[in-house]
C-alpha cells in the first residue's frame, strides 16, 4: 500500500500532530506514504468565491499524484472532498477537462485519467481492514469513552464517495474505535457540522454550532472526542477555551484524531502521536486510561 | 424581514440560475422546509434559512440575495443536499449563489482574502522557516517556503 500524501494547508502549519501520528499509525500498519513537495491549497477555500479556480487547484494536485503513478491519500477532510468531487467531474466532464488541461499545461501538467482519492481513515477501513488493524491493537483501551464526530466532508456529497459508509448512519469511525476496546458513546445531534467554514465568515455563529455538540458530548459523559479533520480540531481543540469564555461554560474535553486513538491502542506513546501538542490537555489521559482498565465502567 | 416587492424581481435570475451548475432543479423545491430543519446554522441563528433563499431566487429577487450577508452563512455540511426529496442539489446551489454574487462585486472580506492568499501563495498558511524548524524537530519532512506555480495556473 502505497500513496501521495496529501497534507494540505492547515495539518502541516496548524495541526502537526494529526500528520506526526498518521505518519506513525501507517507505518505500524505497513502503508508508505510518499511526499510530493509540489502540492499546494486543494482548493476548497475557493469554491465559494470561484469554483473554476477551486477545480484548476484541485486538478493540479490529482494531476501531480497521476504523473508519480500513485492514488492520494488525504488527512483532511475537506481536502477529501474538494479532490474527490473533481476527480468526480473530470471522469464525467471532458469539456472540464480540457479547460482545466489548458491551464495545467502552463504548468507542464496534464490531466488525464486522473487517481483515486480517499481519506487515510477510509483507506484504513477499506484497504487495511479490521481483521488486520486488529492484529495491531496491542493495548486495550477498555472503559475508555469516546464519542465520535464524522464531520461533513468524510462522508459528503455522498454523490462521490462509491457508496462508503452511510450519511444518514455513519458507522466507519464507530468500527474503528469499538476495535480498541473503548466505548463509543451515542450522543444527541452526532451528524452535526462543527462549524468551521463560517469562522472566517461570522465567528459568533461557528462559535455557538460548535458548542451545541460540545454540550452534546460533555452531556452524554464521554472522555474524549474523536475526529478525522483539521477544521474540526480547530473548532472543538483550539477554539474550545473560546467557546467556555463566550458561553460561559466549562467542558475540559480532550480532542483527538482517529490516529491519535488508533496509536495508543497500538502502544505507542504519547509523543510519537502529538499528544503534547494537543490544545486541550491530555496529560491525564494516560492515567484516566489506566484506572479504567483496572475498573472498567458499569456500562 | 421586509414584505417582499415584487416590482423589484427579475425573472431572469432564476433561468440564469437554472442553466448552472449546482441551479439545475431549483424549480423542483416544494417549500418542504426538510432544508431548513436539518441546517446547523438555522439551528442556531434565523437569519439562514435556505428554503426563503432558494424562494427568493426563484421569485427573482437578485439583489436581495447576491447583497445579502445570509447567503454567506452556509457552511457547505450538505445536510439539506443528502435529504432534499426533490433532488435539489442545495449546497452546490449556495456555492453557485456566492460565486455570482462575488461576480456581482458582494462579498465578506474574509472569503476575499482567503482566494487572494491562495492564488498569490498557493496555501492559506504559507510555510515559512521558523514553521519547518518546528517541523524538522519533530522528524517531519520540510515543505516549501515559496510557490511559483500559481502564477502560471492563474
Amino acid at each position: 500500500m502505497k500513496y501521495a500524501l496529501f497534507l494540505g494547508c492547515t495539518i502541516p502549519a496548524r495541526s502537526r500532530q494529526y500528520e506526526l501520528s498518521a505518519r506513525k499509525v501507517a507505518q505500524e500498519l505497513g502503508i508508505e506514504f510518499v511526499d510530493v513537495e509540489e502540492f499546494i491549497c486543494c482548493g476548497f477555500p475557493v469554491k465559494s468565491s470561484e469554483i473554476k479556480s477551486a477545480m484548476v487547484l484541485g486538478a493540479y494536485n490529482i494531476a501531480l499524484a497521476e504523473r508519480q503513478g500513485l492514488d492520494l491519500c488525504a488527512l483532511c477532510s475537506s481536502c477529501t472532498s474538494a479532490l474527490t468531487e473533481v476527480a468526480h467531474h473530470l471522469a464525467h466532464d471532458t469539456k472540464a477537462k480540457e479547460e482545466v488541461n489548458e491551464s495545467l499545461a502552463k504548468a507542464g501538467l496534464k490531466y488525464d485519467k486522473g487517481v483515486k482519492v480517499r481519506h487515510f481513515a477510509r483507506v484504513i477501513y477499506e484497504e487495511v481492514g479490521l481483521d488486520e488493524l486488529k492484529k495491531h491493537i496491542t493495548r486495550s483501551l477498555e472503559g475508555f469513552r469516546v464519542a465520535t464526530h464524522y464531520g461533513c466532508h468524510y462522508l459528503k456529497p455522498s454523490e462521490i464517495y462509491d457508496g462508503f459508509d452511510q450519511v444518514e448512519n455513519p458507522h466507519t469511525l464507530d468500527e474503528m474505535i469499538a476495535l480498541t476496546g473503548a466505548t463509543v458513546v451515542d450522543y444527541v445531534n452526532k451528524k452535526r457540522c462543527c462549524g468551521g467554514p463560517l469562522l472566517a465568515v461570522e465567528e459568533k455563529i461557528a462559535l455557538a454550532i460548535a458548542k451545541e455538540k460540545l454540550d452534546d458530548i460533555k452531556t452524554a459523559a464521554a472522555d474524549a472526542i474523536n475526529l478525522v479533520c483539521p477544521f474540526c480540531s480547530v473548532m472543538y481543540d483550539s477554539n474550545q477555551k473560546s467557546i467556555e469564555t463566550a458561553f460561559n461554560a466549562s467542558y475540559n474535553l480532550p480532542v483527538l484524531y482517529l490516529t491519535q486513538i488508533l496509536g495508543l491502542a497500538m502502544g505507542l506513546d504519547r509523543k510519537e502521536l502529538g499528544l503534547n501538542m494537543n490544545v486541550v490537555k491530555t496529560k491525564d489521559l494516560e492515567s484516566l486510561l489506566e484506572s479504567r482498565r483496572q475498573k472498567p465502567s458499569q456500562e | 424581514m421586509a414584505d417582499i416587492d415584487l416590482s423589484k424581481a427579475d425573472p431572469n435570475f432564476r433561468r440564469e440560475l437554472a442553466s448552472q451548475p449546482g441551479g439545475e432543479k431549483i424549480a423542483a423545491c416544494f417549500t418542504c422546509r426538510t432544508c431548513t430543519a436539518s441546517c446547523p446554522v438555522s439551528a442556531v441563528n434565523s437569519k439562514f434559512n435556505p428554503y426563503r433563499i432558494i424562494r427568493m431566487a426563484l421569485y427573482g429577487l437578485r439583489e436581495e440575495v447576491l447583497g445579502s450577508d445570509f447567503i454567506w452563512l452556509c457552511s457547505s455540511c450538505y445536510s439539506c443536499q443528502e435529504r432534499c426529496p426533490q433532488g435539489v442539489s442545495i449546497t452546490e446551489f449556495m456555492t453557485l449563489l456566492k460565486n455570482t454574487a462575488i461576480q456581482a462585486g458582494h462579498a465578506p472580506a474574509g472569503i476575499k482574502a482567503q482566494r487572494d492568499i491562495i492564488k498569490g501563495q498557493g496555501r492559506i498558511y504559507a510555510i515559512d522557516e521558523f514553521d519547518n524548524k518546528k517541523r524538522n524537530k519533530i522528524d517531519l519532512p520540510s515543505l516549501p517556503t515559496t510557490c511559483e506555480v500559481v502564477k502560471f495556473l492563474f
